[in-house]
């Protein structure tokens, strides 16, 4: 049976965007993906947590799809992760209703992969700034995995988005066909 | 008109006018002020009224206002919260004190009989008085307010079977109490309870259809007349009826309107009956025997202080509190007038006897305010030791938010006030809006909130917030002007029409204002935006910097507003205004939302 995917998206500005758009718009019309814009259903910042609790539990894998922005997800993302992933429902005392499920972060960085380093002007590596994100897959017993990451997002060239968007749809396909085998190529992947 | 009735009502009113406004700005009170005036004019003054009694019988219809009043402002819900004070403390208190007072008239060699009478008589207090004083000083949800009210409350209700007991005492046969035809009592009450509850609410709908004030006014009238009327006929108190009457009535949402109207009858007719008693005081006979006076007095004031304060003990009074309760309720009350003249007509008592036990009841009248200046006195030393703030125990109840005008606009602030708890009085001048809100399961009170009288009965000084909704624009402003010229405290929160009426609040220091069409508009904008396809967060954005570059500019334009209300409103200077507008918009408006992450 083939597996669902909730991609969580939340971009402040989208409409100036080219990364995310062109991320976005390589999946949006794939069977089985259900994409929730953040910022387009709650302008107000007023999530619905039971709607959205609702879309997670038809789904096999959740995605958060944002750019980093200052070193976190923007601010809706973690609104939305203190409404939605309640005590009693994501976690605690029979919270066990994302148990199982499998975790994946599509985002974008300004900088290159070089600055992302001890040695670079962000002084640590993509993954430990997501460290927060890996902790709550862990607490509400979901697989986390590495992340697909597109960085160099003012000077990548249009031809190298293209490459990206391909890989990321490609890679949802394979996870709605096979399960989370397919997101362990990105365990390999080079970041 | 009978000359002499004009000459009557010249004097009498000439008198309070001048007697009361000095004794109120000496503290000491207006009952006070009708007491003395009553006695300068009386048979024993200047001898310009010879006939006292002629007016007490008008008079005595203040006290059944008076009842009335109060059972309006106890529907059964408060009743049952206070029930412990009312019939623990008022029951302790009213025996107590009757038989303290008898026994200790019997010991110094009275005969059972006026001792009976007279402490019976001292045992009440003066609901007129100590509900004036305690309004004036603002503790009416203290516990010391609460608690005096359960007193006077259970006193005005003993008041009944104390007058059945002094009919029984009467020497005389003949002049013994009207009959009680018991049959005929408990069909008339049950008749007044069933009236009140099931016919009282369509009549005031009806009569509130007409749109007449003088309708609503004799029908407020006739509802305490009629039943009055109905008790003398089965020979029961006309003021435990009017009581009952303002008790059914307390929970229909037409309270405050009968209240604003009943208000200034009662004022001028308890006044006339403490003229009326003033001009019963015999000087001389006091005179005769002033040493007898004061020791009654003293007795009376010492006793009553004294109980009562320990006796509060018991009923979680705390601290001082206990002797201002004393001091609230040490003299005697309009009652013990009423009582002791229906003694003396039963000839239990002697004209003498009756002199003196009036002269006391009414110099203990004198000796409240007094009392009280001096208890505030030494309270404010005691308070400098404790730092506890008094209002503590100020319970909610007594401040709510008053809504005008509960149409399309104030319906929804009402709801959102209740999903908060916050208790709300609605004022409507529909019926239908009126009947609307019960459905929906509000209280709401019929009325023209434009009226002063109905604004305080509302409770407009203990408010917390005026919120005015009328969908009348003169009338808003009408209503800003009443507010704050006499509760210059309360917050108002005023719906506006447009920027023009939103400049007269703020030109009126209102600072809390909505125009109305303004939040619908920029939803509206919000949607069109979204429509032609600008991205949801960004169209929320914008119009909620609109919102705010907006509000800064009707800041901006009232500084430099000159007086043109009267030009801005043809259209010719509203045209320019909105060219004004969107030339402004061009400039000023910056959408500084450069969300510049990709």
């Amino acid at each position: 049976m083939s597996k669902k995917i909730v991609v969580i998206f939340a971009h402040h500005n989208f409409t100036d965007s080219r990364i995310q758009r062109s991320l976005l718009k390589g999946i949006s019309n794939l069977q089985n993906v259900e994409i929730r814009d953040l910022y387009k259903l709650y302008p107000d910042y007023f999530i619905d947590a039971k709607k959205e609790q609702s879309a997670l539990a038809a789904s096999d894998l959740i995605v958060f799809q944002h750019p980093i922005n200052w070193y976190s997800s923007p601010a809706i993302l973690k609104e939305w992760q203190d409404i939605v992933l309640e005590y009693g429902y994501a976690y605690g005392e029979n919270g066990t209703a994302l148990k199982g499920k499998d975790f994946l972060q599509v985002v974008s960085t300004g900088g290159g992969k070089d600055v992302y380093q001890p040695t670079g002007n962000n002084r640590f590596k993509i993954e430990e700034f997501l460290r927060p994100f890996e902790a709550t897959a862990y607490l509400c017993g979901i697989a986390y995995h590495k992340p697909f990451v597109v960085h160099q997002a003012y000077r990548i060239s249009d031809q190298e988005l293209e490459e990206r968007t391909k890989d990321y749809v490609s890679l949802l396909k394979s996870y709605i066909e096979n399960g989370n085998t397919a997101l362990a190529t990105l365990n390999t992947h080079i970041f | 008109m009978n000359h002499d009735i004009l000459l009557f009502l010249v004097v009498v009113f000439s008198a309070a006018l001048i007697a009361v406004p000095i004794t109120t700005r000496l503290g000491l009170g207006s009952v006070i002020g009708y007491l003395v005036a009553g006695l300068i004019i009386g048979p024993e003054g200047l001898k310009l009224i010879s006939n006292p009694e002629s007016i007490l019988h008008l008079a005595e219809f203040g006290v059944v206002l008076l009842l009335f009043m109060i059972g309006l402002e106890l529907n059964p819900k408060n009743l049952w919260k206070l029930r412990r004070s009312i019939f623990g403390l008022g029951t302790i208190q009213v025996v107590l004190t009757a038989c303290a007072a008898c026994l200790l008239l019997l010991a110094i060699g009275w005969d059972l009989g006026p001792s009976l009478v007279a402490g019976l008589g001292f045992s009440m207090s003066s609901t007129a008085i100590v509900m004036q004083i305690v309004g004036e000083r603002g503790i009416k949800n203290t516990t010391v307010g609460k608690s005096s009210f359960s007193v006077l409350l259970f006193q005005d209700i003993s008041v009944v079977p104390i007058m059945v007991l002094v009919s029984l005492l009467a020497v005389d046969e003949v002049s013994k109490g009207p009959e009680i035809n018991p049959l005929a009592a408990i069909f008339s009450i049950i008749g007044i309870i069933v009236g009140g509850r099931y016919l009282s609410r369509p009549i005031f709908r009806w009569v509130a259809g007409t749109k007449s004030r003088e309708v609503s006014l004799a029908l407020a009238l006739l509802i305490v007349v009629g039943i009055s009327y109905i008790m003398t006929l089965v020979g029961l108190s006309m003021a435990l009826g009017a009581f009952l009457a303002g008790v059914i009535l307390a929970e229909s949402e037409y309270r405050h309107e009968l209240e604003a109207n009943i208000e200034p009858f009662k004022g001028i007719l308890l006044g006339l009956f403490f003229l009326a008693v003033g001009m019963g005081i015999k000087i001389s006979i006091l005179l005769a025997s002033p040493l007898q006076l004061l020791g009654l007095v003293t007795g009376l004031i010492v006793l009553k202080i004294g109980l009562i304060s320990l006796i509060a003990r018991f009923f979680e009074v705390e601290g001082r509190d206990r002797l201002l309760l004393g001091i609230l309720l040490s003299q005697g009350g309009e009652f013990a007038f009423v009582l002791f003249s229906s003694a003396l007509n039963s000839k239990i008592i002697s004209p003498e006897v009756a002199a003196l036990l009036n002269g006391a009841v009414t110099v203990s009248m004198l000796t409240t305010p007094l009392l009280l200046i001096l208890y505030d006195r030494w309270a404010k030393k005691c308070a400098i030791d404790d730092a506890k703030p008094e209002n503590d125990k100020i319970s909610n109840d007594g401040h709510p938010v008053i809504i005008a005008g509960f149409g399309r606009m104030g319906q929804i602030v009402a709801r959102l006030l209740h999903l908060n708890k916050f208790s709300t009085t609605i004022i409507d001048h529909s019926p239908d809006n009126i009947e609307r809100v019960r459905r929906f399961g509000f209280k709401a009170y019929y009325g023209d909130a434009t009226q002063l009288a109905l604004l305080e009965a509302a409770g407009i000084q203990e408010a917390k917030l005026f919120v005015i909704a009328i969908d009348d624009r003169e009338r808003i402003i009408e209503m800003v002007d009443i507010a704050r010229s006499h509760f210059p405290n309360i917050p108002i929160l005023a719906r506006a029409f447009d920027r023009n009426h939103a400049y007269e609040l703020l030109k009126r220091n209102v600072t809390y204002f909505e125009r109305e069409t303004f939040g619908s508009a920029l939803n509206m904008g919000e949607s069109a935006l979204k429509i032609l396809g600008i991205h949801p967060f960004k169209a929320h954005r914008t119009a909620l910097h609109f919102k705010r570059y907006d509000a800064e500019l009707i800041q901006k334009q009232f500084a430099v507003h000159t007086d043109e209300k009267e030009v801005i409103s043809t259209s010719r200077a509203a045209r320019e205004q909105l060219e004004k507008l969107f030339m402004e918009d061009s400039i000023l408006f910056a959408d500084n939302s450069s969300l510049n992450w990709d």
